[in-house]
């Protein structure tokens, strides 16, 4: 076990470096050397067929999925090692998941307190104060009361973001957070992630939503088996794809 | 959505559903959380308890009187012992199963929190012991801890005698214990892995995830399988009898030794033994199946 060295992170240097990442589940290579920089206030979005090891990607990021070998730095901080501080890594990143996963018995507010709460310590009025402002900015005022059950699927993704705010994080993943959604609730959990990037917020989703990558999206990488196949900003990457998987995605799709 | 990670102790199979172990259970066949009995018991309709009581009362009519002595004095030896058998009888089943049920219930939640603990060693022995207690027979459990168990305990200079009801209540809560168990495993595996990543990305620790965030869950999903437990060992406290310890069969038994052991007594008091535990377990048995359709709706 190396002792672990708290080096101070430039903020010119990538917010989150990967490099060379790799993660099988048994026999099945899911990520088969992964590397790319994110900047602060960057915004990049990872596309790619079902089954190519987006999830799976975006996870090592929070140490959710442990992986084999390369690297992770998140601000300066390498993840991939033994007695890695948790606590700090998921006060640095948030993620919002496909499934909401929200706390069925909390209500929107006490989903959106609990974290801050119970984990920073922070004091309970003080926490409740940033909560109401999290549920308005998200666009939910009057709903704070509700339990989960009572909101829309698009309700309950934006209570999501909103929980995950909460922890005041440098760096947000969202995986595939509108594909469980009806087409009409979509659009207000994307404009809620555009307030956020606009903002300044380093966000990298994972979508299906192409159109919303091309306008939000500083940087695209198309991912197919466990490999980045193509990338660049969405200005050339939806027009001059050289890959003919890249090509053959973008056609299905577009 | 896809699980990217086991979650130890949650992300796995229930290794209990060996359909084999089931298959020579005498008691706890099938899921610790299936509700038969209750399910059984509480589908009767309420009418047998009366029909029960009926057929109790017009006995001495039904019957005729063969010998010299009728099965109307029997009645009236039974109405002699009912306070008797109630109050030293009866209450007393119910203190054991009162007992029973709190001492196997504490340690069924921790042994079930074991079950699902990240030490894999920890959980296979949780299992094991889980396993072993729930697919022994009572009686046999009853024997082993009547015979190996000591009749008094040395605490420093003292010597604190064991009661034989106190050993009989522990050779009881170790089937309670292991079925609560699994009661208490089946139910946090029941909750969607989603929200544990969930908590582990909020940075939630293991224990804050389990007592915040999982058992609130599934608390209410516990209490009807919780009940039917219950019900099933208020059922067995006689079975306490065949160790010499005082209770309703017990005590019918002495009275009518008392009563010179006149063949028409049995049918009146074993009657009347049946008679009560029905009433006592059947509002149980009804309860227990309303509030699971209730919780069924609710999650
Ligand atoms: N916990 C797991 N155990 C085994 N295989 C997994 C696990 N999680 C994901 N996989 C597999 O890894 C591959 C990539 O999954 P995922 O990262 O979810 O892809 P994507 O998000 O791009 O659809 C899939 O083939 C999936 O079946
Ligand atoms: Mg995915």
């Amino acid at each position: 076990m190396n002792a672990i060295v708290e080096t101070a992170w430039d903020p010119s240097q990538p917010i989150v470096a990967l490099r060379d990442v790799h993660k099988s589940f048994g026999k099945l290579e899911v990520l088969k050397g992964i590397s790319f920089d994110v900047m602060k206030g960057e915004v990049v979005c990872i596309i790619g067929p079902s089954g190519s090891g987006k999830s799976t990607l975006i996870r090592c990021v929070n140490a959710l999925t442990p992986f084999d070998a390369g690297s992770i730095k998140v601000e300066g901080q390498e993840v991939n090692v033994a007695h890695l501080d948790k606590l700090a890594l998921r006060k640095k990143v948030g993620i919002v998941f496909q499934q909401y996963n929200l706390f069925p018995h909390k209500t929107a507010l006490e989903n959106v307190m609990m974290a801050p709460v119970l984990v920073l310590k922070e004091p309970k009025d003080e926490v409740e104060a940033r909560a109401r402002a999290l549920i308005r900015k998200v666009r939910l005022e009057g709903k704070e009361d509700s339990y989960p059950g009572e909101l829309s699927g698009g309700q309950q993704q934006r209570v999501a973001i909103a929980r995950s705010l909460a922890m005041r994080p440098d760096i947000m993943l969202f995986d595939e957070v509108t594909a469980a959604l009806d087409p009409e609730t979509v659009k207000e959990v994307l404009v809620t992630i555009r307030e956020l990037a606009a903002e300044g917020m380093t966000c990298m989703l994972v979508t299906h939503e192409m159109g919303f990558a091309r306008e939000i999206a500083n940087h695209i990488y198309f991912t197919d088996r466990g490999v980045i196949v193509e990338h660049g900003p969405p200005a050339t990457f939806f027009t001059e794809a050289k890959d003919p998987r890249t090509r053959e995605f973008l056609s299905q799709i577009l | 959505m896809i699980r990217t990670r086991a979650i130890p102790g949650i992300g796995r199979d229930p290794t209990t559903d060996l359909p084999v172990l089931h298959r020579c259970s005498p008691v706890g066949a099938g899921l610790a959380a299936d509700l038969a009995f209750s399910r059984w018991l509480g589908s009767r309709s309420p009418w047998v308890l009366l029909g029960l009581a009926a057929l109790l009362a017009a006995w001495p009519f039904l019957a005729h009187a063969q010998s010299g002595y009728s099965t109307a004095r029997a009645f009236e030896a039974l109405w002699r012992w009912i306070p008797f058998l109630l109050r030293d009888g009866f209450a007393f089943n119910i203190l054991i199963s009162f007992v029973t049920m709190a001492i196997g219930t504490a340690a069924g939640v921790v042994l079930g929190l074991w079950q699902i603990a990240p030490s894999p060693w920890v959980r296979r022995t949780a299992w094991a012991i889980t396993q072993t207690f729930r697919n022994s027979p009572w009686l046999v459990l009853l024997f082993i801890v009547m015979l190996t168990f000591p009749f008094e305990i040395r605490i420093g200079d003292a010597i604190v005698p064991i009661p034989d009801w106190m050993k009989a209540v522990l050779g009881l809560a170790l089937p309670v214990m292991a079925n609560v168990s699994e009661v208490v495993r089946g139910a946090i595996q029941s909750v969607p892995t989603g929200q544990w990543e969930a908590s582990e990305s909020l940075a939630f620790s293991r224990r804050q995830t389990l007592w915040r965030i999982i058992l609130p869950q599934c608390f209410k999903r516990m209490i009807p399988p919780w009940m039917n437990w219950y019900a099933i060992l208020t059922m067995a406290t006689p079975l306490v009898s065949l160790l010499g310890v005082e209770e309703i069969v017990t005590l019918s038994r002495q009275a009518m030794e008392a009563e010179d052991n006149h063949p028409e007594l049995l049918m009146p008091f074993y009657g009347f033994a049946l008679l009560v535990f029905f009433a006592y377990c059947y509002p149980i048995a009804r309860w227990t199946i309303r509030l699971e359709r209730r919780f069924a709706v609710k999650l």
